[in-house]
């Protein structure tokens, strides 16, 4: 399972299937989540990623028809040089974390700020996010809510042709801009 | 058992995987935003072991900020991304030199 995941991810790059092994990804890692006992940052993964942010992409690259083969022009040639400084850099940090000794700090449970006893997952971060994070909390909507406000702004576009209703004109309307008294003599009609 | 280091190495596998694919894709705005996410989750998965394996709760709410500004992120990428090609009718990042400061 732990292997799967970074093996999927490594398949990650085809062109459009892409979106679909990044929504794996995120599955494989909900699920790892899961099993350490972090259920509630798991389901908030599967929601937000999968539910949401993948959606969005898959979106964007459904709606922009993209010639991806142009694209990958040049993968071949970033390979050897890609993979040599992957590798490099994943040894380095392999062999950072076999050398890691924990100093003082002990792993285990208890530690600076331990989950209440008998407390489940999602209510130990309830507690502690609407205690001391409340502020942190807060601003995290407001990221999300100028996120929002600026994607809409971004692609929103007038588009010429739209005949929006438009109510001060309709109210300002009056019935003499509208009809016209005529007297018409018998026989010769009115000229509108 | 697994410990603490399984996770640190599928984490770190996960990231260098995300280098990798703004390495190897440097063409392809999508992607390279795909290969952010990865990087993104790789951190998550490192703060929330970390967060079980001291025993400490802010590890997880942390990670649930990181998870935020991910969101926030990816949305404003896709807008942006979006009234490029509008403009333009591509994407590749290498002819992005109109902003010439």
């Amino acid at each position: 399972m732990v292997i799967a995941s970074g093996a999927f991810t490594i398949l990650a790059r085809n062109p459009v299937h892409s979106v679909l092994w990044l929504i794996l990804a995120f599955f494989n890692a909900a699920g790892l989540m899961v099993l350490i006992g972090a259920e509630f940052i798991a389901m908030l993964l599967v929601i937000v990623y999968v539910g949401s942010v993948a959606v969005l992409f898959l979106f964007v690259v459904m709606m922009l028809d993209i010639d991806f083969a142009e694209l990958r022009a040049g993968f071949m040639k970033n390979l050897p040089l890609g993979i040599a400084l992957a590798a490099v850099f994943l040894a380095e940090m392999i062999f950072g974390i076999g050398a890691y000794q924990a100093g003082n700090i002990a792993l285990g449970k208890g530690g600076l700020n331990p989950a209440r006893m008998g407390a489940s997952n999602i209510e130990a971060v309830g507690e502690l996010l609407y205690t001391r994070y409340i502020f942190l909390f807060e601003s995290a909507g407001l990221i999300l809510l100028v996120a929002m406000v600026g994607a809409i702004v971004l692609t929103h576009r007038k588009r010429a042709g739209v005949r929006p209703q438009n109510i001060a004109s309709q109210v300002r309307r009056r019935p003499e801009d509208a009809t016209r008294k005529t007297q018409p003599v018998v026989g010769e009609g009115v000229e509108l | 058992m697994i410990g603490i280091e399984h996770y640190l190495v599928v984490s770190s596998i996960l990231f260098v995987m995300g280098v990798l694919g703004i390495f190897l894709n440097r063409k392809n705005v999508i992607i390279i935003l795909m290969a952010i996410e990865l990087i993104l989750l790789a951190v998550n998965i490192n703060l929330v072991a970390f967060s079980v394996f001291l025993g400490d709760m802010v590890g997880q709410i942390f990670a649930m900020f990181v998870l935020t500004v991910a969101a926030g992120e990816a949305a404003i990428g896709l807008a942006i991304l979006v009234i490029y090609f509008r403009g333009r009718g591509t994407i590749a990042v290498d002819d992005v030199n109109q902003m010439k400061g």
